[in-house]
């Protein structure tokens, strides 16, 4: 098979070309288009981009959890344990999910059963993934799961359904529901977007002392660079399903190469700046996913446009040690 | 010139329960609250949820009535105005909704809504048309989007459609509250600089709501930080950021992710979470959470307290003022 391929270094996922689309009443819309990036093995990635570029659905496509039928992953693969994940039969599949890729969602209200006790949705994974426990045996492998997220009196928290804990709490448990069976690969989805900035930073912090106690990898998705500057290892930067940018997290704060990422750095409000300054920002709008533009996607937005932007697409250029970056003149 | 000033404001739910629907306890949504406000100036309002700080705008606008207090505009109090002088309020005071997908009525057309406070406050005249034409273009938009629907626009335009439809009577102040948080970061400084713009030609004054301290920074003369229906500190934006005194204050400032990976500031994590408000903590509210917390704390509220240097500063701290 031509997929087994060994992955030599500290790579644990490896996603390449990955191209979804969408069928819609309007037609066929491609969300990801070419999307490639590697995960090291320890480290966090972070996923960065405006509402409608494609991250979410890039999650998804990973965790192959895509509505169905309506999306389809029509190119690209996604190497994981030397199996292409996309290949994988829905069984197969089973044993993964949960298992050695986890996910966190940004809702935990819509993530979690509102009908069920918390210790009984967390029973659910023991039951799938390891049914020879007890019973006894899950219930307290999960006490010992929601104390390590830091919930104080866990007996009695796992008695209680999700809509009497409070969204910091419900997060909380999320995260030791997803961590439940030590997952290799973590994908957290805008996992603090719905929390105050103060419980915000109590989850950040969690993610990031359980992640290097479990080795985990994480792929850490979300629109707030400040989140992504302080938690990540490595970015990547997506625009209209397309990766813009991709560097050392240092390196891409410091020294930004696309046009794009330069704006939206720029546009962001920041402390320790006067206030009542006029902000720089970047001019027009996200093209339609229905009517993309020929050539960079961008090209329409950016102040240093020439003609080859509008004529041809960019291709992904190597512009240093770990830094590449989808832009004819950069 | 002073334009509002706000005295002792309260508001108080009613919680009820039981098969009767009776009362059972109070959410103690605004618990005291002062300040007054400049004409021109911005006055940023900051928290985490429920603490009050949209019932306070409000509040003020009139759409609830409070339980307590005064809201003084221009030397008048409109707490005890009948509905006809709230209607004259409106033409001075405007307010701009958090969500623009559900603040505008999807079966209109830009141009009707924009017309429609013309209409109701009976200023419609033969240049109606033309006032409209202005009013858009004042904002970014063209005239050709005047004939479309709101569902024909992005986010950052709906904000617009919304922005123009607050200054349509010329108000001279604006409750803007959460007006960026459904935006994205691109969008959102284009619509915090179209405040600003339209605050330096037209002397607007607001009052801008948000639970993004770095947006409010950005935007504020003046910032308020509240905490469970009580302002615990209010100073001048710079001095917020610089010399924020409040524990609570200093807690909010440090777990704003910067965007900057090399940043060495000390990180400040706060234990546990908001308390209920239908049942707060008695003496200092942040009681729960503080880490300089002493018994005076649990038997004594503080009040605001003036810092020594700065009169403007005022933190509701036993120890740190």
């Amino acid at each position: 098979m031509p997929d087994k391929v060994v992955i030599t270094d500290n790579t644990i996922l490896d996603v390449k070309d990955l191209t979804v689309e969408f069928n819609t009443e309007l037609g066929v819309v491609r969300a990801v288009d070419e999307v490639s990036f590697k995960l090291k093995r320890g480290k966090i990635l972070g996923i960065a981009g405006e509402s409608g570029c494609g991250k979410s659905v890039t999650a998804l496509s990973i965790m192959r959890l895509l509505p169905k039928p309506v999306s389809k992953i029509v190119q690209g693969k996604a190497l994981f344990d030397n199996q292409n994940i996309f290949d994988l039969p829905v069984t197969d599949m089973h044993h993964i999910r949960g298992k050695k890729i986890s996910m966190i969602f940004q809702e935990p209200m819509t993530a979690l059963n509102p009908v069920h006790v918390i210790g009984k949705q967390m029973k659910e994974i023991y039951k799938l993934h390891f049914p020879q426990l007890s019973s006894k045996e899950m219930r307290d492998s999960s006490i010992k799961m929601v104390e390590k997220v830091g919930i104080p009196d866990p007996e009695k928290i796992i008695k209680k359904y999700p809509h009497q804990l409070s969204g910091g709490m419900r997060q909380r448990i999320m995260i030791a529901m997803s961590l439940a069976c030590e997952p290799d690969i973590l994908i957290a989805d805008e996992p603090t977007t719905a929390l105050d900035v103060t419980i915000q930073a109590q989850i950040l912090d969690l993610i990031n002392s359980l992640q290097k106690k479990l080795n985990m990898s994480v792929i850490l998705i979300t629109h707030d660079l400040g989140v992504i500057a302080e938690n990540c290892d490595d970015v990547v930067v997506m625009y209209a399903g397309r990766v813009a940018e991709k560097a050392g997290v240092k390196n891409l704060f410091k020294h930004p190469r696309h046009p794009y990422t330069k704006g939206l750095l720029t546009s962001i409000p920041q402390l320790a700046k006067h206030s009542k300054t006029i902000l720089p920002t970047i001019t027009g709008q996200v093209p339609s996913l229905m009517n993309m533009p020929h050539g960079c996607r961008f090209a329409d937005r950016c102040s240093l446009t020439e003609t080859v932007c509008k004529k041809t697409t960019p291709q992904i250029k190597n512009i240093g040690k770990n830094h590449t970056v989808a832009c004819h003149l950069a | 010139m002073v334009i509002l000033e706000v005295k002792n404001l309260k508001k108080y739910f009613p919680v009820t329960g039981g098969i009767f629907l009776r009362r059972t306890g109070w959410v103690y949504a605004l618990d005291g609250v002062s300040f007054t406000l400049n004409q021109g100036e911005t006055l940023g309002v900051v928290g985490e949820s429920g603490c009050g700080k949209t019932t306070l705008g409000r509040c003020i606008m009139g759409i609830y009535n409070p339980s307590d207090g005064q809201v003084i505009i221009k030397n008048r109090q409109i707490s005890k105005f009948n509905s006809k002088l709230k209607k004259k309020l409106a033409l001075n005071l405007q307010m701009i909704f958090q969500d623009p997908f559900d603040s505008l009525n999807p079966r209109h057309t830009v141009k009707e809504i924009l017309e429609e406070k013309y209409i109701i406050h009976g200023k419609k005249s033969r240049s109606l048309n033309s006032q409209v034409y202005k009013l858009i273009e004042r904002v970014g938009l063209t005239q050709n989007d005047l004939s479309k629907f709101p569902h024909e626009f992005s986010g950052g335009q709906r904000q617009r459609i919304g922005i123009a439809r607050a200054i349509s009577l010329e108000p001279e102040i604006i409750i803007c509250d959460e007006p960026v948080s459904a935006l994205d970061v691109s969008v959102q400084s284009k619509i915090l600089n179209l405040l600003l713009e339209l605050q330096n030609n037209l002397g607007l004054t607001y009052i801008f709501i948000s639970h993004d301290l770095s947006v409010v920074k950005h935007i504020s003369d003046n910032i308020a930080v509240m905490y469970m229906g009580k302002i615990i500190e209010i100073a001048g934006a710079d001095t917020i950021y610089n010399r924020g005194k409040h524990p609570y204050t200093k807690a909010l400032l440090s777990s704003i992710p910067r965007p900057d990976p090399e940043s060495t500031r000390e990180r400040i994590i706060l234990k546990g979470e908001v308390p209920s408000v239908e049942n707060p903590p008695s003496a200092c509210r942040f009681n729960t959470r503080c880490q300089y917390v002493e018994n005076i704390c649990m038997t004594k509220e503080p009040e605001l307290f003036k810092n020594l240097k700065d009169p403007n500063h005022l933190t509701a701290c036993h120890f740190f003022f």
